[in-house]
């Protein structure tokens, strides 16, 4: 059984992000990029069955420019045996990423597609949804736990209220929430052997996917500044501000 | 510049370390505990044969980006570093000096960790000098028969490999041609008598080691031949010299790190300290160190890697970082106030952890006398 992750090249989660001075986005020039830490997940999931014997190959797809590349190059490294960049400068949306992926699904004809919930730079949470519409399968998001078995996928899901089990049928789309598992580190061995790793590059075009925004950003702003504290003389001054400033209680 | 390659390992060096090491590092290091877990995962990253040639298991890194891997360590624990940098000068021994056999038997045990150690020069009586020494290996049919005392042995409790410094001739002049280095694994008659107690550089074993009638077959002289051992030992100086150098630069950049931070949330007179002169003056003068300690480093990584002799550039690079280790501790310690006498912040390890890079791996003194020589001998009158 064939698996696919997908990965985005993102703002590293440990960079304080800042708005560019036109407003039509954020600063990433110079700034270091990792991959979205969901998509590590997704990872970490696929050589998990790999390594259980589930899965027997696991691809790892990129969607974006030249640069995505390295982070492919971290997806070998950590153990996927093979990697596909979709390569475009084309701002990608995320009906545009389901739409590419699609298409290297049906060219890859995997059993297992995981991908990350969503992604730490745009929070859209619709892209392994979109892909499931897409193609028609099943899916179960914000997976915290992955069984397969008999050509069934178990999958428990973290949901508002708790935990909801369910069992799909395969091929099947998954998207990874944080507790599904913890990735393993990059060894400075496995950056070496990741080298000679095929790393293969598509294109929009030859796949046929039209890849042009939909949705038109009107401004990006910074998030207003906190207010500072104030300091109160005691604990009845403290209930009086919690309810007539605050109105919490 | 980091190339892309060096990006992707100390981007994976990091990841380990901000989330492994860092929230361990008081705990053990103020109970001097031997860090067991972290040693496993430096032997999964293959930092035990970091330095040591691809054919024989290793990572084949150069000097340039092994020093960079030694300071990012460093900034977060420098001890961990002393666990595979004299392991990896040993190797370097062996990978210069060694025979295609004792390649083959010992590079590939090292690269993997499995077999680790470090080196045997030092003596109770003599450091510096090491042709001084006095532990000695008497030939005896297929064996040779060593005798001695070799003392601060780091590694010598936790590893079971060294490269040991003897004399096999008494007699030899100059005294240099009378030394000898071997690889000795611990067996009958290689005991460690103590581990030495030090204010810093905890975790990592510093020990005495006795010598008493213990047997290495011939074939565990390095390159088999009598007499070459103090060359070899030096030759592995240069990449000692830049693997303190490097740490030098680690603890400097904490130092400077922690205090840059510390100086903005610390208040006095109604403004942050940062905005105090006083304290502008020591940042200004820590982040040079800093940036002339690392530009030394890769200076000297450089033309080592290059394969051209750099016992000055590693001299410099070693006594300028080191001494900017010590001196940005100490300014630390001072922007810190109180809270730079501390056990609970970690100004106060560097400030123990700073003085051993100073005497470590040929003391300052020594390199300025190295620096100076050199100097004449490229520019005679
Ligand atoms: C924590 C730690 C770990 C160590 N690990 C190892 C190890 O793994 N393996 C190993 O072999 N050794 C190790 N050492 C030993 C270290 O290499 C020596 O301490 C160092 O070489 C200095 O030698 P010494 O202590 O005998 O000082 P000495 O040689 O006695 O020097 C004393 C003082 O005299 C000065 N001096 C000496 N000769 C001259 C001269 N000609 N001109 C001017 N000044 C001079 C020195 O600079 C120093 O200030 C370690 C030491 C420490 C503290």
């Amino acid at each position: 059984m064939k698996a696919l992750v997908s990965i985005k090249r993102v703002v590293d989660y440990n960079v304080k992000v800042r708005v560019k001075s036109d407003g039509t986005g954020v600063e990433t020039a110079n700034v270091k990029m990792s991959m979205n830490p969901f998509d590590e997940i997704a990872v970490e999931e696929a050589l998990r069955l790999r390594e259980a014997g589930t899965v027997t190959e696991v691809v790892a797809v990129s969607c974006g420019p030249l640069a995505c590349q390295e982070t492919l190059r971290t997806a070998l490294a950590l153990g996927a045996d093979r990697a596909i960049l979709v390569q475009t400068d084309e701002e990608l949306q995320p009906l545009a990423v389901s739409k590419l992926l699609k298409a290297v699904a049906d060219k890859e004809a995997p059993q297992i597609f995981i991908v990350g919930k969503q992604a730490i730079d745009d929070d859209s949470n619709q892209t392994g949804q979109m892909l499931a519409a897409l193609t028609g399968w099943s899916q179960a998001t914000f997976a915290s736990k992955l069984k397969i078995a008999d050509g069934k996928a178990e999958v428990t899901r973290e949901v508002d209220g708790g935990l909801a089990t369910i069992r799909i049928s395969l091929p099947a789309i998954i998207t990874t929430d944080l507790r599904l598992n913890e990735p393993r580190y990059v060894t400075l061995p496995n950056i070496m052997k990741a080298k000679k790793k095929p790393l293969d590059t598509l294109t929009p075009e030859a796949l046929g996917v039209d890849v042009k925004p939909r949705l038109k950003t009107l401004k990006v702003v910074e998030p207003s500044k906190r207010k500072a504290g104030a300091k109160v003389a005691d604990a009845a001054a403290l209930v009086d501000k919690l309810r007539n400033e605050a109105k919490v209680i | 510049m980091n190339s892309p390659d060096e990006d992707q390992i100390l981007d994976a060096i990091s990841r380990w370390l901000e989330r492994d090491v860092r929230p361990q590092v008081k705990e053990l290091e103020h109970a001097d505990r031997y860090p067991e877990s972290m040693v496993a995962t430096m032997k999964e990253f293959g930092l035990f044969g970091a330095t040591i040639p691809r054919e024989y298991g290793g990572l084949g890194l150069p000097a340039g980006t092994y020093s960079k891997i030694v300071t990012r360590i460093s900034e977060v624990w420098m001890s961990l570093t002393g666990i595979f940098n004299s392991h990896l000068i040993m190797a370097s021994a062996v990978t210069r000096f060694g025979t295609e056999a004792q390649k083959e038997a010992f590079l590939p045990r090292f690269a993997s960790g499995e077999l680790r150690g470090g080196l045997a020069l030092t003596e109770p009586d003599c450091g510096t000098d090491l042709q001084a020494i006095r532990t000695r290996a008497v030939r005896d049919g297929d064996d040779y028969v060593i005798n001695g005392t070799k003392t601060w042995i780091s590694n010598g409790i936790h590893g079971s490999c060294f490269a040991l410094l003897v004399k096999t001739d008494l007699e030899a002049e100059p005294r240099h041609r009378g030394m000898s280095l071997f690889l000795a694994e611990k067996g009958p008659g290689f005991t460690v008598s103590r581990k030495l107690e030090k204010i810093g550089y905890k975790g990592i074993d510093s020990a005495e080691l006795i010598f008493d009638n213990y047997r290495v077959p011939a074939s565990s002289l390095i390159g088999e031949a009598e007499g070459r051992g103090f060359h070899h030992a030096l030759g592995g100086l240069e990449l000692g010299r830049i693997n303190v150098a490097a740490r030098g630069v680690g603890v400097a950049n904490a130092a400077l790190k922690d205090s840059v931070r510390y100086a903005q949330l610390r208040k006095t007179f109604g403004k942050p300290i940062c905005e105090h002169q006083a304290i502008q003056l020591k940042l200004g003068e820590m982040a040079t160190r800093c940036e002339a300690a690392r530009l030394l480093v890769e200076n000297a990584a450089r033309i080592y890697d290059a394969g051209e002799r750099c016992d000055m550039e590693a001299g410099m690079a070693k006594y300028f970082a080191s001494e900017a280790a010590l001196e940005n501790s100490t300014e630390a310690m001072r922007i810190h106030g109180a809270y730079g006498y501390s056990t609970e912040l970690d100004v106060e390890r560097y400030y123990r952890d700073a003085p051993l890079m100073c005497i470590g791996e040929g003391t300052n003194e020594m390199q300025r006398i190295i620096i100076a020589r050199q100097l004449v001998a490229r520019n005679p009158a």
